[in-house]
């Protein structure tokens, strides 16, 4: 039977990440002190499964490798060794390494690494230290010296009366020596009591065997009854009796050492030439290539489209004969429709959304190597690590996450000696918070660390021509400073953190995801950066409004408000900006027709409406002609299908089959900037005259 | 059709023993640790339990143990999935009521042949 084992190998590679991610935050509890004998159990398992998977799927340098892990933790958790804080270490040296090699193998590259062999050293060495018969992975090499011929074998079998108990029937092993040539069996029933006493579940007999070949090796015979050896009374004998001295020196497990080295090498044939195949392949095809999905939510969409089923038929069924009087129920049947799809749509995406603990569970890890290297005592806490969000999200924040996590290492606590003198612990707290707030996913990162200096910023941020001097700015305002390129306050630049790039990329990453970030901080107090993501980046909740005979959506979550224009003063302000004052502040205003160059009949202000926008802290109004409803828009890239256009960050297709065009509202903040300032050059925008025709 | 009850914590293993044995002919039930082979033995009948022994909840030593207790299961054959370094546990799983061993690696052609022999 030939089975192609690649089919498991992607399998293979997320359950064994899954299972370093299990090893290194279990490694990290042990870290704390917390020795428990669960926690070195699941430690074990994962290096366990890892090694008995990658030696059965071929990869003898992963499975060389945690064998020696292995042996190791299993000492620790038979509590013959005391885990140090070295063994520690090289332990989370090893999961990094093991996802190396992971990663390696899944491009179809040798796991064979000079770090794996420095490891292996190193553990080799602690157990050498305490024993000399620390084992390697390859079984010892048997031969199978079956080069002597004999005539055949006498079996003397007597096995425990519970033997059938345990599953294992001599009538089985009999049959199997009949396989290696001609068997002649003899009885005993000595030792069968009477009817009365007899049980039925016992086992009263033994036996003679005489199995004749002479191609038979008595460690084939020993195989037959491997499993019942302390069972049983075996003594095995050849008939040619000179030669039994020989035959003795091979033990049984010797024989299976033989048979198994051939497999491993059997197996490593066949890897070769899956290696080559998967080179081939594109890598990362594969990788996206699949997601695992919880059975619920399978069974949730199986559902949805059984009800969506229901309703089609009902519909078709007052299709096929319609009469004016059935309007009720088609309206009824559309309705259920809508619903459906809805539900569905829903259930397609919970598909797509993972628990945001994918994404928290390396800071950990990064929070002890960083502690370690600034010197800084900090204690990780982490709330709602279950809140889902969609994979494309929450592959794409991993890096913004990560600086911030950082920077809050860096720069926000304080070293264990300014904690105690500020009068507080000496142990700083890193909180990562993840929730859902409306359609959005809402992540904090919290420290309780010196927090933001207000002046410091402003005299940076002036310094490096960021800002002018005597402008009136909020704390906000202020805060907001440190997400602009080229900005950075660390006294001195840090492996850390800091080379005042970061966190501009930190802000441009998250508003490519139609994210926002905001920071807050008290002086001395500590900080806390938010983060607003979308749960998702297919579909968002839209308004539409017109402009002319154009269509525009504006993404539901960056409305604040909607008004009529009519009575609300617009003033000029200088550099040619207009402005309104709504409750005491005032807020630019951006013509959505002069924007984007739609040449217009002018509708007057007076029946104009303007939606009040945010993006990153910073308010517009829009004004345009209507609003029309708000609706799920499905968004299709407009670069792909057309080019990019400032101030549209994508387009969709409405019910009617019109295009209408999304709105970026951070674009068109800056935009509105822009065009204010060249109010007097007309046509200076890059708006396709047709969007129809894209 | 025999039944075969495949025990495994790792999905690749267990997909690996699944596939293996259906292809060979088997009808497979697999279960992911001893309580939920526990639960599915209980349920249908099954002629054989192939089971991995490290495993959370309940290992692969306590579900074969559970499993002999029930008198539906006193002659089932049960085989443990171990490796080569297993010594200990091949001794306490044959002490818990298991048939036999299969040794980690072992390659889908073995693994057909040992259940073939154990079913007969």
């Amino acid at each position: 039977m030939s089975i192609d084992m690649e089919q498991f190998h992607q399998v293979f590679f997320e359950e064994s990440l899954e299972g370093l991610d299990v090893m290194e935050s279990s490694l990290m509890e042990l870290q704390e002190g917390k020795v428990d004998a669960e926690v070195v159990n699941s430690i074990f398992r994962a290096a366990h499964s890892i090694k008995g998977g990658s030696a059965t799927f071929g990869f003898a340098a992963v499975a060389e490798f945690t064998h020696v892990l292995e042996t190791l933790l299993d000492e620790v958790r038979q509590e013959t060794r005391q885990i140090t804080a070295e063994i520690i270490d090289l332990l989370l040296q090893s999961v990094d390494c093991l996802r190396d090699q992971m990663s390696a193998l899944e491009q179809g590259e040798s796991a064979d690494s000079a770090q794996s062999h420095e490891l292996k050293q190193s553990f080799q060495k602690i157990l050498d230290a305490d024993d000399s018969d620390a084992g390697s992975v390859k079984p010892d090499q048997g031969v199978d010296s079956n080069s002597e011929s004999s005539p055949g074998w006498s079996i003397f079998f007597k096995p425990e009366i519970e033997i059938v108990q345990s599953g294992n029937e001599p009538l089985r092993m009999f049959r199997e020596l009949a396989l290696l040539g001609k068997l002649e069996t003899t009885v005993h029933m000595d030792a069968l009591p009477s009817f009365a006493a007899l049980e039925p579940e016992n086992c009263y007999l033994y036996w003679d065997l005489k199995l004749f070949g002479i191609d038979i090796s008595e460690a084939q015979i020993k195989e037959v009854f491997e499993w019942v050896e302390d069972e049983a009374e075996i003594r095995i004998e050849s008939l040619d009796a000179e030669s039994t001295a020989a035959d003795e020196a091979i033990d049984s497990a010797e024989g299976m050492g033989a048979s198994q080295l051939s497999e491993v090498a059997q197996e490593e044939g066949n890897n070769a030439s899956v290696t080559e195949i998967s080179k081939t392949n594109s890598f990362a095809k594969r990788e996206s290539a699949s997601i695992r999905v919880g059975i619920d939510k399978v069974d949730e969409l199986i559902n949805t489209v059984g009800e969506l089923v229901i309703t089609q038929s009902m519909l078709s069924a007052v299709g096929e004969d319609f009469q004016m009087d059935q309007l009720a129920r088609l309206q009824h049947g559309l309705n259920q429709l809508a619903q459906n799809t809805r539900e569905l749509q829903e259930s397609v995406m919970r598909i797509r959304m993972l628990p945001i603990s994918f994404s928290f569970n390396r800071y950990p890890r990064m929070i002890r190597d960083l502690g370690k290297q600034l010197d800084k005592k900090v204690e990780l806490v982490m709330v709602g690590e279950q809140t889902e969000l969609d994979k494309t999200v929450l592959e794409k924040i991993g890096d913004p996450l990560t600086h911030l996590v950082r920077n809050s290492m860096d720069h926000g606590i304080e070293s264990p000696e300014e904690r105690i003198a500020a009068g507080k612990s000496e142990t700083g707290i890193i909180t990562l918070k993840a929730s859902h707030q409306g359609g959005n996913i809402v992540i904090e990162i919290i420290d309780d660390g010196k927090g933001l200096d207000r002046e410091k910023i402003l005299e940076k941020a002036i310094e490096k021509g960021l800002q002018q001097r005597g402008d009136h700015l909020t704390d906000e305002q202020i805060y907001q400073l440190i997400l602009k390129a080229g900005f950075s306050t660390a006294e001195q630049v840090s492996d850390v953190s800091g080379r005042g790039v970061g966190m501009d990329v930190v802000r441009r990453n998250i508003q490519e995801l139609g994210g926002s970030i905001n920071i807050d901080s008290q002086q001395g107090q500590g900080s806390t950066i938010t983060i607003r993501l979308p749960l998702t980046l297919a579909i968002l909740d839209g308004q539409l409004a017109r402009v002319s005979d154009q269509i525009f959506v504006f993404p539901l979550v960056s409305i604040i408000e909607s008004l009529e224009l009519q009575g609300i003063e617009v003033r000029k302000a200088a550099g040619g900006c207009d402005l309104i004052k709504l409750r005491e502040e005032y807020i630019p205003v951006v013509y959505l027709s002069e924007v984007f160059g739609i040449s217009s009949q002018p509708t007057s202000l007076e029946n104009s409406l303007l939606v009040v926008v945010e993006s990153n802290n910073e308010k517009i109004g829009v004004v345009i002609d209507d609003l029309l409803s708000q609706q799920q828009i499905v968004i299709k890239s407009l670069e792909e299908n057309y080019q990019k256009v400032e101030g549209i960050s994508g387009a969709t297709i409405l019910g009617d089959g019109r295009v209408a065009l999304i709105a970026d509202i951070g674009e068109l903040i800056k935009l509105s900037g822009a065009t204010h300032l060249n109010k007097m050059e007309a046509g200076s925008t890059t708006f396709p005259a047709d969007p129809q025709a894209a | 059709m025999s039944v075969v009850l495949a025990v495994d914590d790792s999905a690749s293993m267990r997909q690996m023993v699944s596939f293996t044995l259906k292809t060979a002919g088997f009808e497979v039930i697999e279960a992911v640790d001893g309580v939920d082979a526990l639960a599915k033995a209980k349920g249908k009948q099954v002629d054989l339990v192939v089971s991995d022994v490290n495993m959370p909840n309940m290992d692969g030593i306590q579900l074969i143990s559970e499993l002999r207790s029930l008198p539906q299961y006193k002659f089932t054959p049960m085989l443990m999935l171990t490796t080569e370094s297993g010594g200990d546990k091949k001794t306490a799983g044959k002490a818990a009521g298991a048939t036999g061993w299969i040794v980690k690696p072992f390659n889908p052609d073995q693994l057909v042949k040992t259940v073939k022999k154990v079913l007969g």
